[in-house]
């Protein structure tokens, strides 16, 4: 599998592309009013398919715990923006008979911004952590370990009374009542998940474009030889997940603030939901490609709603079929599909005769 | 390349925009409710939408709704919440801005209901939930939520009292009572819990077994061993239906002897069905009961309740289906008395219900809460539910202590 | 935590009983290991819906033996109704795998076969999406409720005095003896029949196997199959011990993973081993730290195995993989 060219990354039709969606998306919400909470869903996805890709695509380690950053940023801004302005213990204990917190606008923001960038560090050093010791593993060792992973922190915390254990806790409310109030919210953090979607993928694409991407994929390809060339793999391995595990924290306290009540299983460490699911996305969109992820993002998301509202009952028997088709027969998702088809336009050269 | 993404992107907001359905449109107003008919709580989830449909059919049946002179038929749109919160929020909010439902009915358990209840609150949404107790929904100032069920703290808090009583006769005190526990890691149950832990504190009896069972409890044979070691007086099981079942099983294989067992969805678990004898002296809380003397003119009696169930859907109804009937009863009792299904009308009505049905006397306080109704304590006698307590609806007196296993 | 440990030394005999219970139950774990090893060593193939296969059998474990009425078609009006009173789940243990056979060779011939030469992620993706589709249509097409094999068998209460009671569960030694008849056939079919020959050279080298004129696709249908009736077997006596429900397989797959991972592949004994051993640990496990952990003690007790194996390979400059 060849990637495309470093050189290739940055071309004028990529900025045009990039400038096109960036404007598309930034009047969507002022367009499609009723759809900013699905929409913002959506960017959240796509960060969560980037930052797999990352691993998954680039460096070829298949991760299904990726999950855990995500929750642990969620977790980390819920105590940054709650424990400064109220008695956290007390506030998650079970059976809370407090209410949900109610803060000032300056409190809000005041516990966000902080919120965001521990949860970013939280993800960043977790991810090391786990780095550390999961990723001496490889293939579907490292795959199984990471699902283990995954659902031995979702565990953990659904145990921690602190985190208000298995009730979960809830988010402080963000400023403005009334529907106009949650439509100010959802906008908002529209934006602000937007916002990171276009600043994860450029970050990556440049990352990919330095000697960092060709690393990477080294490993990828081969990463005895690679290791035998003298690249120090371990290194960039765990920081590869590092970076992907910053992103992923960020994201997780902005979908947590989305959504307020926060769940240690079905919302911030979501393994049998959101964890196979940014696979899936890249997997279909296209592993290690500069579209596939966000590709696959759209049609996921777009044939998941529509399975959901159309199929009741049946949405899951319809996912798997998808499931299976989509990684049996189109192993390289569909930018893959396509750069086979049309070689030239991925710049690739195919001698006459060759055939694939 | 480039043009392909734009279709997909417009494709995709074309499709997503879903269907359209206005609340009334003719001569029909739709309701709209997330319901789990996947995932781990889909055994309830199936009582909850068969309560809902029922009513509805039954409604309709009779003529619909009359309001302002006009008859309505009721509708539901349903959506499947797969038993996660998040998910469950998000199909609120489907519900609201692109389906157009004012009214939602609630979804199974009190944490899903805890996801969604902040939704309706911020679109001034009425919604009428019949299957989350915990008492924390009725701290947060709500407005908009009314709930037909007792909260969670009243589920079991008759079995302590039980056990008091029990000490008394037996010339001990109160404080000398042992209890241990083993609850579900989830709002609901935790909720319980809490309020098991207060009873106690006000007889001072103690606590010797604290267990909490994960969502995707496989064996308890553990804390079930750990009890027996301990022997408590009183034992205390939640964890929704698969609690029920798994614990029944393993307390008759293990020859567990404990004088007394009181739980949760005895009756959603099936479990005299499922074991016979085995489950015998069981306690279990419950809502409602069929021999209740409750009436309404939609179903009849609470017999009657069970009678219509059982014949449309083939088992007799737990209270989990019971209570979801009545969420919808409420419903049509406050769009009569408003005469306009305009939200803040139907809430100002539904703040207002005084009523009763075939589950019970509905009355919501400031938070929303049913005051009107106590909750049931059954024991299983002779393979039958048998109300024990409250003394009010008591048809038989508490089969107490349990024999030891070789007795029985 | 130090007190539980107290209260299990304080009573030896409800610590034998925990044990023995645990041991049990492990067996059924080991089959179910057992089977996924089988897949994994011969096809290269990390089988996913393994838990699935178990919940499929346990249903016809519960459908055996509980009275029931399948109205085909709209409630209202049924199409085709069907009636049944309802027999000992013992029969669902020829029953179960019978179907369970049939299921694995329709997967294989559907899906599976598609997998074999591809990598291992492919193939963990593909049988994942299998999982999530029986899981839905066991929910759809049989129930949501949470059932039970019904078998009417008790308990012997073998040691009952001062010191506590002993009290061993008739379905739990019937499980661990199946276990073992199971996997004395299946050692036996695999060492000393041709058909197990076959497998085995299969596995060894496919392409040596194909040029000696083994027909390799149909070794791996077998093999897929055989797994999924040993699953079959298994849930049954899941059915029979525990509770089921649609959607709770998973569990039985993470623990099959652990047990293959802690025994290494192709080694029959070690599987065995490891899931009686998984099985006490948990139990003590339970009490020890506490039943909300069983979940983390499990996935943390792979991670630790995880780690150690590849730190004892890292010290000769190899790697898990």
């Amino acid at each position: 599998m060849s990637s495309g060219f470093a050189t290739s990354r940055f071309s004028r039709g990529l900025i045009l592309t990039c400038v096109v969606l960036a404007i598309l998306a930034a009047v969507a919400p002022v367009a499609l009013p009723t759809l900013v909470k699905q929409m913002t869903v959506f960017w959240v996805m796509v960060i969560i398919a980037y930052t797999w890709d990352t691993m998954g695509g680039q460096l070829g380690y298949n991760s299904f715990g990726n999950v855990v950053f995500f929750g642990a940023g969620m977790y980390a801004s819920a105590v940054l923006q709650i424990a400064p302005f109220t008695d956290m213990a007390a506030y998650t204990a079970a059976g809370e008979q407090g209410g949900a917190l109610v803060l000032t606008n300056a409190q809000y923001f005041a516990g966000l911004l902080p919120g965001l960038l521990v949860a970013a560090g939280v993800g960043f050093l977790l991810a090391l952590i786990l780095g550390f010791a999961i990723l001496r593993l490889r293939g579907h060792y490292f795959a199984i370990g990471t699902l283990a992973a995954g659902i031995f922190v979702a565990q953990i915390v659904a145990n921690w009374e602190y985190l208000g254990a298995g009730s979960g806790l809830t988010m402080p409310g963000f400023p403005g009542k009334g529907a106009a109030g949650d439509q100010a919210k959802s906008t908002f953090f529209y934006y602000l998940c937007f916002g990171l979607a276009g600043v994860t993928f450029l970050f990556l694409q440049w990352l990919y474009s330095t000697r960092f991407g060709l690393a990477a994929n080294a490993i990828r390809d081969d990463e005895d030889k690679a290791e035998a060339m003298g690249l120090p793999t371990g290194r960039y391995k765990i920081i590869a997940w590092a970076i992907s595990g910053f992103f992923l924290g960020i994201c997780g306290a902005l979908y947590g603030n989305f959504v307020i009540h926060v769940d240690p299983e079905d919302v911030a460490f979501d393994g049998a939901g959101l964890g196979v699911w940014m696979v899936l996305m890249v997997v279909l969109g296209g592993k290690g490609s500069l579209w596939g992820p966000l590709i696959g993002a759209v049609l996921f998301h777009v044939t998941k709603e529509l399975l959901w509202t159309y199929l009741l009952g049946l949405q899951y028997v319809v996912l798997g079929l998808l499931v299976i088709v989509i990684v049996v027969f189109f192993p390289e998702g569909i930018v893959g599909w396509l750069r086979q088809r049309f070689p030239n336009r991925f710049g690739e050269r195919v001698e006459a005769g060759e055939v694939r | 390349m480039r043009r392909g993404l734009l279709f997909a992107l417009a494709t995709s907001v074309a499709l997503t925009a879903g269907p359209a359905a206005a609340k009334v449109e003719g001569d029909t107003v739709t309701l709209g409710a997330a319901i789990s008919l996947t995932g781990k709580y889909s055994t309830n989830g199936k009582h909850t939408r068969n309560g809902y449909d029922l009513a509805v059919k039954k409604i309709n049946a009779a003529g619909g709704v009359k309001v302002a002179g006009k008859s309505y038929k009721l509708k539901i749109v349903y959506y499947d919440d797969e038993s996660r919160g998040a998910r469950g929020a998000q199909l609120a909010e489907r519900l609201i801005n692109q389906d157009k439902v004012k009214f939602l009915l609630g979804p199974y358990s009190s944490g899903l209901t805890k996801a969604i209840a902040p939704i309706t609150e911020k679109y001034k949404i009425p919604m009428v939930e019949a299957n989350g107790a915990s008492r924390s929904l009725f701290t947060k100032g709500y407005k908009y939520l009314f709930a037909v069920l007792s909260t969670s703290e009243q589920y079991l808090a008759s079995s302590v009292a039980l056990l008091a009583e029990r000490a008394k006769a037996m010339g001990k005190k109160p404080s000398d009572m042992k209890i241990a526990m083993a609850f579900e890691n989830d709002p609901f149950s935790q909720d319980i819990r809490a309020g098991i832990i207060d009873d106690a504190k006000k007889y001072g009896m103690k606590i010797v077994v604290d267990g909490k069972l994960p969502r995707d409890l496989s064996d308890m044979k553990g804390i079930l061993q750990k009890v027996k070691l301990v022997k408590p007086d009183l034992l205390v099981i939640s964890g929704h239906a698969k609690g029920a079942a798994l614990a029944i099983r393993q307390i008759a294989a293990l020859r567990l002897n404990v004088p007394m067992l009181a739980m949760t969805h005895c009756d959603s678990a099936k479990v005299i069905k499922k074991y016979g004898k085995k489950a015998e002296y069981t306690l279990c809380a419950s809502q409602w009961a069929p021999t209740l003397t409750y009436k309404d003119d939609v179903f009849g009696s609470a017999g009657d309740f069970a009678k219509t169930f059982n014949k449309a859907y083939g088992y007799q109804p737990p209270y989990q289906a019971a209570e979801s009937a009545a969420a919808v009863l409420v419903f049509a009792d406050a769009f009569r008395r408003a005469g306009s299904f305009d939200t803040d009308k139907v809430r100002a009505a539904l703040a207002a219900t005084q009523m009763q049905t075939f589950y019970g006397n509905i009355k919501f306080d400031k938070t929303g809460k049913n005051i009107a109704k106590p909750m049931v304590l059954y024991q299983i006698q002779d393979g039958k539910y048998v109300v024990v307590a409250p003394t009010k609806w008591a048809a038989a007196k508490p089969r107490l202590p349990i024999p030891k296993w070789g007795k029985r | 935590m130090l007190e539980n440990i107290q209260l299990l030394l304080d009573n030896p005999v409800a610590l034998l009983n925990l044990l023995l219970d645990g041991i049990m139950i492990g067996a059924i774990f080991a089959l179910i290991a057992y089977g996924m090893a089988l897949v994994w060593g011969v096809m290269n193939i990390i089988n996913l819906s393994q838990g699935e296969f178990v919940i499929f059998g346990g249903f016809i474990g519960y459908y055996t033996s509980t009275d029931w009425t399948l109205a085909i078609g709209p409630s209202a009006s049924p199409w085709v109704s069907l009636e049944w009173g309802g027999i000992s789940p013992l029969w669902a243990l020829v029953i179960a795998p019978l179907i369970l056979y049939g299921i694995g060779r329709a997967f294989y011939a559907l899906v599976i076969f598609r997998l074999v030469d591809r990598d291992l992620f492919t193939s963990i993706l593909a049988t994942f999406g299998i999982s999530i589709f029986l899981q839905q249509l066991m929910n759809g097409v049989f129930t949501a409720e949470d059932v039970i094999a019904q078998h009417g068998m008790g308990s012997w209460v073998l040691v009952d005095g001062t010191t506590g009671e002993l009290v061993i569960e008739q379905v739990r030694v019937i499980a661990l003896v199946f276990a073992v008849i199971v996997g004395a056939v299946l050692t036996f079919y695999l060492r000393q029949t041709r058909g197990g020959q076959a497998i085995r050279a299969v596995a060894q080298d496919a392409r040596a196997a194909r040029i000696m004129g083994i027909n390799a696709d149909q070794v791996y249908a077998r093999t897929y199959a055989l797994n999924a009736a040993i699953c079959g077997a298994a849930g049954v006596l899941i059915s029979m011990t525990l509770v089921i429900h649609a959607f709770s397989g998973l569990i039985y797959t993470v623990r099959a993973f652990m047990i293959v991972v802690i025994a290494g592949l192709g080694n029959v004994a070690g599987v065995i081993a490891a899931g009686l051993g998984l099985g006490a640990a948990e139990k003590v496990a339970d009490i020890v730290i506490g039943t909300s952990y069983q979940t983390a003690f499990i996935t943390g007790l792979l991670l630790v195995v995880l780690l150690w194996r590849s730190l004892r390979l890292g010290r000769q400059r190899k790697v898990l993989r």
